[in-house]
């Protein structure tokens, strides 16, 4: 059968027992298959023999149950019934799903005092930035993965750990996002109004309190003096604290730098995916972080590539003249059936091998569009053969 | 025989949300939310109507859509629509509509510049979501009063192109986020009006939605939080909804012999695979997926709201293909 695209092969298994490999990230754009993929490694890897965290980030409701998730405690519970003792060790998955507002609030209270936390937590501005500021979650997924890999060399719990990452129009906000955040606690304004509690001796406290009185001036005519009570409070509490967070951050990203990391990246089949992938591939090396390759997930499955569209369309025509041959409409219904599928292959074939004549050394796994949606341990293993079998 | 003008030249079917002037147009991201939203303005602007279709988010989505220049913030037509008609679009920013609000109250339209310099806009707006949400609908719901006041640049319709269904609510329900800030004040008052339109029958929020099983439970779950919020809601759109091509049903009885010797009947053989038992799985792999795809459709249908089926365009969507789905919401009873 001819192969979807020529690339070098993405040898999963390989890289699932390499024990010099302690962090997979399984990243791509919105809805390509990150979370089934990251889920479905994890179970692998147990069953290989090591011993594996998978961070996942909003599953689906029933793949979370099949994993035993039912709850959002943003603590790793073992997965019952998987893994596997090998010669590599004693297999087993822990699996969790992220709470980023919790993640927030713990970062908070590991970084300030008593009451300063309990000021920062109640504070509405707070509130708002933890629960939806643009970029928060992958901020925390980061962090979180931070935790665990400290957690994991600490108690010498998990040898391999499996990221997840968060739905998003582009892969590479979960490599930006942090910075981002960190950007605008950093910025301009944010200076200005913390200037005076530096000591408005410096350069900048007169244009801050010219800035400032502006500022208080329009804000309490529009919002009220609470407010305006609310975000002083605000700043200069995660001014105090912000220090923290960001080295912790960067600690991160340095993390994603090392040899024992490794990032696959995943997109479906179709334009926008594989541009996507693109960049983040572009931006990878740039980065100098490692990466595995590429998963091509949910492709079109066809078995008999030897039988073209235009030549299944031309038979269905002359069958359908045909009264005399048994069955010769629904054989006529099932040649139109294979000529779209061709169709679609050869589409995403093209697709698949600009990405390669792009990225060359990118080596790639396919895995074929199931019938149905992916959501118990059967349909991991599943996908798991998949992504490890030699089809390409 | 007489026919009253004002009977529906196209379709008998009853008008779908009757009375409803904003649209707003949400689902699960990657769904088909801009496209829905721009094919919905068309078919609200037919029949020399107007339309405002507008965008949220800053992503100049509708410009690429209508292959326009990137749109200013200030309303212009992008298209026509079917049987005469227009569509006017529009993108909000949340710093120019701030702006705006300023002027507009308080005459401040020079310290809201100044402000903006400072990045004391983009700071607030960033840290309470709520303000800058308060901005964009506010906007919206300026627009659609126009038509109390009958003014020469009110719309028959306006779609507002929004944020996914994990975001509509907080982002509709304004009262609710700022009164979190706010307690009292012009912002509250503010609020207080948006939601008088918002959360009223001139309103409905729709829902795009995939026959697939998240974006399907995406879709209840949203209703039901837009429900519990009082927020009215339309309809759902089932988008990219691919036709059954194999007509007779495959069951056990269909022998790969005789596909093979149908197949073989026109010239069609091969020495080296069951050519017969191929098709009968990829037909078997077809079945299931469109089983999968009608249970989902129930799963919908379940809801008991209005459900607008819109076909997937193999060639990808253009204008052509806009004015297409427009048709199919035009013969739903979309007007
Ligand atoms: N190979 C496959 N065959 C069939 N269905 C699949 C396959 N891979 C993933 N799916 C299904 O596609 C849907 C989306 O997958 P998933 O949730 O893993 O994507 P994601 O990239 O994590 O999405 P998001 O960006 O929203 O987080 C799920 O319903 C899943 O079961
Ligand atoms: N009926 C359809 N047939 C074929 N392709 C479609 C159809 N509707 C949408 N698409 C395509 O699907 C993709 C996503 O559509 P669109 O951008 O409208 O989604 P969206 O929900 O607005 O996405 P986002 O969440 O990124 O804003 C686009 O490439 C669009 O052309
Ligand atoms: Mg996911
Ligand atoms: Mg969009």
């Amino acid at each position: 059968m001819t192969p979807l695209v020529t690339a070098p092969h993405l040898d999963i298994d390989a890289l699932l027992i390499d024990p010099s490999k302690r962090i997979i990230v399984c990243t791509g754009s919105g809805g390509v298959g990150k979370t089934t993929t990251a889920a479905a490694l994890g179970v692998r890897a147990a069953e290989l023999g090591r011993s594996v965290c998978v961070l996942t980030i909003d599953p689906a409701r029933r793949l979370a149950q099949a994993m035993g998730l039912s709850s959002l405690d943003n603590t790793p519970r073992l997965v019952a019934g998987v893994g596997k003792t090998t010669e590599l060790g004693t297999g087993s998955l822990h699996a969790m799903m992220l709470d980023m507002k919790r993640t927030f609030d713990e970062v908070v209270e590991a970084h300030a005092d008593a009451d300063r936390a309990a000021q920062i937590l109640t504070n509405p501005f707070y509130q708002a930035l933890s629960s939806s500021f643009a970029g928060t979650q992958e901020y925390m997924a980061m962090e979180k993965l931070g935790q665990l890999r400290s957690q994991a060399d600490d108690e010498g719990l998990w040898d391999l750990i499996i990221v997840d990452t968060p739905p998003s129009r582009s892969a590479l906000d979960f490599l930006d996002a942090p910075a981002r955040l960190g950007s605008f606690l950093d910025g301009r304004f944010i200076r200005i109004l913390t200037a005076p509690a530096r000591g408005a001796g410096r350069g900048i406290g007169k244009l801050a309190a010219m800035g400032f009185g502006i500022f208080t001036g329009v804000l309490s005519k529009i919002l009220g003096a609470q407010v305006l009570n609310d975000v002083g409070t605000f700043v200069a509490a995660i001014d105090s604290t912000f220090g923290g967070f960001r080295e912790r951050a960067e600690v991160t990203y340095t993390l994603l730098q090392d040899q024992g990391t490794s990032f696959i990246v995943i997109a479906a089949p179709e334009p926008d995916a594989l541009r996507e992938a693109s960049y983040f591939v572009e931006r990878l090396r740039h980065d100098a972080m490692p990466l595995a390759g590429l998963v091509l997930n949910r492709v079109q499955p066809i078995s008999a590539t030897s039988l073209s569209s235009e030549q299944a369309m031309a038979a269905a025509e002359r069958l359908r003249e045909r009264d005399d041959v048994p069955d010769s409409r629904l054989t006529a219904d099932l040649l139109d059936l294979h000529a779209q599928r061709m169709r679609t292959w050869t589409r995403q074939s093209h697709l698949a091998q600009r990405f390669t004549s792009a990225h060359p050394g990118v080596a790639i796994a396919t895995v074929p569009a199931l019938a149905e949606d992916v959501h118990d341990l059967a349909g991991l293993n599943e996908i798991g053969d998949l992504l490890a079998a030699r089809d390409n | 025989m007489t026919s009253t003008p004002s009977a529906d030249l196209n379709t008998g079917r009853p008008a779908l949300w009757p009375g409803v002037e904003l649209h707003v147009v949400s689902g699960k991201g990657g769904t088909g939310k801009t496209t829905v939203a721009a094919a919905l303005a068309l078919a609200l602007a037919r029949d020399g109507k107007r339309a405002l279709l507008m965008e949220v988010e800053g992503r100049q989505g509708i410009a690429q859509l209508f292959d326009v220049p990137p749109l200013p913030y200030e309303e212009r037509v992008v298209a026509v629509a079917p049987n005469g008609g227009e569509v006017w679009a529009l993108a909000v920013d949340a710093e120019e509509a701030l702006l705006d609000y300023l002027e507009l109250f308080y005459n401040l339209r020079r310290a809201g510049s100044a402000l903006r310099k400072m990045g004391a806009v983009d700071f607030v707006t960033t840290i309470a979501p709520g303000l800058r949400d308060v901005l964009l609908t506010g906007k919206a719901c300026e627009v659609v009063r126009r038509s109390d006041k009958s003014a020469i640049d009110a719309y028959d319709a306006v779609i507002i192109d929004a944020p996914p269904t994990g975001r509509i609510t907080r982002f509709l329900n304004v009262n609710a986020e700022v009164s979190g800030l706010a307690k009292m004040g012009p912002i509250r008052n503010h609020a207080d009006l948006v939601m008088s339109v918002i959360a009223s029958p001139r309103t409905a929020v729709h829902l795009v939605t995939l026959l697939e099983e998240m974006p399907v439970q995406e879709t209840v779950d949203g209703i039901a939080d837009l429900r519990a919020n009082d927020l009215p809601v339309g309809g759902i759109f089932v988008n990219m909804i691919r036709p059954d091509i194999v007509s007779e049903p495959l069951n056990e009885s269909v022998e790969a012999a005789a596909i093979t010797a149908a197949l073989s009947s026109v010239g069609i053989t091969s020495s080296s695979i069951n050519l017969g038992q191929v098709l009968i799985d990829e037909g078997n792999d077809h079945s299931r997926r469109t089983a999968l795809q009608s249970r989902e459709l129930l799963r919908i249908q379940e809801t008991g709201l209005p459900v607008i089926e819109l076909p997937f365009l193999t060639d990808g969507v253009d204008l052509g293909g806009l004015y297409e789905l427009a048709q199919v919401m035009t013969d739903s009873g979309v007007r």
